[in-house]
């Protein structure tokens, strides 16, 4: 039976972890290849590193990172922020990642989510949608440009479009409860989850070990994701399985 | 000692030579033959669509070479793709003939269970893999170890023999074929060089064996 998957995040900029961490094993907690790997010994099914980068320095540093990491590390991982093209894709599936997330640039062309479904099959391309629930429209809808711009798709048809046109999974983050840490969005996800055939990792809201189960029992998604709990140590990935084993949650 | 990965221009290679090189293997990433025949066991990798996958064995001349490499009993792995494309052929865009080593047909998961669900298709992710063999190169398994390993694809082998099957998975119902083998020729429908420990031993342990091989030659 196919497990559940706990990722963790890391934000990555100019080739550092922000929001960095105090983990004492490690030599420089800043390094995402020293913390991938520490997940990785964690327990971790797979890691999401996110490249908020401005400057093209820091987006050549990231490749590095990618190229690193892919020496370094025994599970697969994700690689977002700033891929605006197909080259983009190749450059860092060539580096090493298994997949490439891709958010505003795939609904400012959305052809691009084709592309590299073809190129590279669906299983390496996964869209990231940010979603916040709007009163006026009694829906969520898509945001990009890092939350700040709101757009015309609501998150359950632009996760079907996505699907159409080849998206192989769905990484579906909730602005409203991301950073409040009072759990997932149970209510987004069961909408996105119910509407596409691919995996979908639940983001946003994590905030103990119990949030995990909730939005495993309640939802079914294949797999929840979580950057500041793991980081600041408010749990582990250790813990969070341990919790769900117990709770009869099939994890690795 | 040295492995062939088998170059044919289809996906990320860089994994799997990556996780090669930590067992201390010397690896050469080619399709010249003359390279070919210094090594002493092979990688077949693959990402992508079998019928391109095939197209480009054909270009190559890989096709031959593979048979001929079954042939002369040298160990060979096939990964994803690459172990599909051991089969007698696939439903993937379309009819395609395979390389025919191992006996069984490439088709799509069916696309709804019994109970008429739908499938999540890729099937993406950790699962375990149940062992019906314990072949002489993994002699020292423990089975009550975590068999965990990372799958990711939506076509698989089916009508497989059942000598042939050295350990399985179940995803919605199906019965996938995870660990294959036939002779020296054995296929991992998983990817090892992405399932942690579990992956790492079994690459080991395949290294191993080329290694014992090449040995007593």
């Amino acid at each position: 039976m196919l497990t559940k998957r706990i990722i963790p995040c890391l934000d990555v900029k100019e080739g550092r972890v922000v929001k960095g961490v105090q983990f004492v094993s490690l030599r420089d907690a800043g390094d995402p290849v020293e913390l991938a790997k520490f997940y990785d010994e964690q327990g971790a099914d797979e890691l999401v590193f996110l490249d908020i980068s401005a400057s093209h320095e820091g987006k050549e540093t990231m490749i590095d990172v990618v190229r690193q990491t892919a020496v370094e590390l025994a599970i697969p991982f994700t690689v977002g922020g700033g891929i605006r093209t197909l080259d983009d894709m190749k450059n860092m599936l060539r580096a090493g990642a298994d997949k490439v997330s891709v958010n505003t640039s795939a609904i400012d062309r959305p052809e691009l989510i084709a592309e590299g479904a073809a190129y590279f099959g669906s299983q390496c391309i996964v869209v990231a949608i940010d979603a916040k629930w709007s009163e006026e429209d009694g829906t969520w809808m898509v945001y990009t440009h890092g939350g700040r711009r709101v757009t015309k798709w609501t998150a359950v048809k632009w996760a079907q479009e996505a699907t159409r046109l080849g998206a192989g999974e769905i990484l579906l983050t909730s602005m409203n409860k991301d950073g409040e840490k009072s759990g997932f969005d149970l209510e987004l996800t069961k909408a996105v989850r119910e509407a596409v055939n691919v995996p979908v990792i639940a983001s946003g809201g994590a905030g103990n070990a119990q949030h995990f189960y909730d939005v495993f029992n309640e939802v079914d998604v294949d797999a929840a994701l979580a950057a500041s709990i793991f980081h600041y140590k408010e749990t582990s990935v250790k813990e969070v399985k341990s919790v769900l084993r117990e709770k009869g949650v099939s994890v690795r | 000692m040295k492995i062939g990965v088998i170059d044919y221009g289809m996906g990320n290679l860089y994994s799997v030579e990556q996780a090669l090189l930590r067992l201390g293997c010397e690896v050469s990433i080619t399709a010249d033959p003359n390279v070919l025949d210094q090594m002493d066991g092979y990688v077949l990798p693959g990402v992508g669509a079998f019928p391109d996958a095939m197209n480009r064995l054909r270009d190559s001349g890989m096709d031959l070479y593979i048979k001929q490499i079954e042939k002369n009993n040298k160990p060979l792995l096939g990964i994803c793709l690459g172990m599909q494309l051991l089969y007698e052929d696939s439903m993937e865009n379309g009819w395609t003939e395979g390389l025919g080593i191992l006996t069984g047909h490439i088709q799509k998961f069916e696309e709804q269970d019994a109970q008429q669900n739908r499938i999540r298709i890729p099937h993406m992710g950790w699962n375990p893999l149940s062992f019906t063999h314990q072949p002489a190169w993994l002699q020292d398994l423990d089975k009550e170890d975590s068999t965990h390993v990372y799958f990711v694809h939506s076509y698989l082998a089916q009508k497989t023999l059942q000598k042939e099957v050295v350990a399985s998975s179940t995803y919605a119902g199906q019965f996938v074929p995870g660990l294959v083998q036939k002779g020296s020729i054995t296929g991992m429908q998983f990817h090892p060089e992405k399932s942690g420990p579990f992956g790492k031993y079994l690459l080991a342990k395949w290294v191993e064996q080329v290694n014992e091989r090449s040995g007593q030659k």
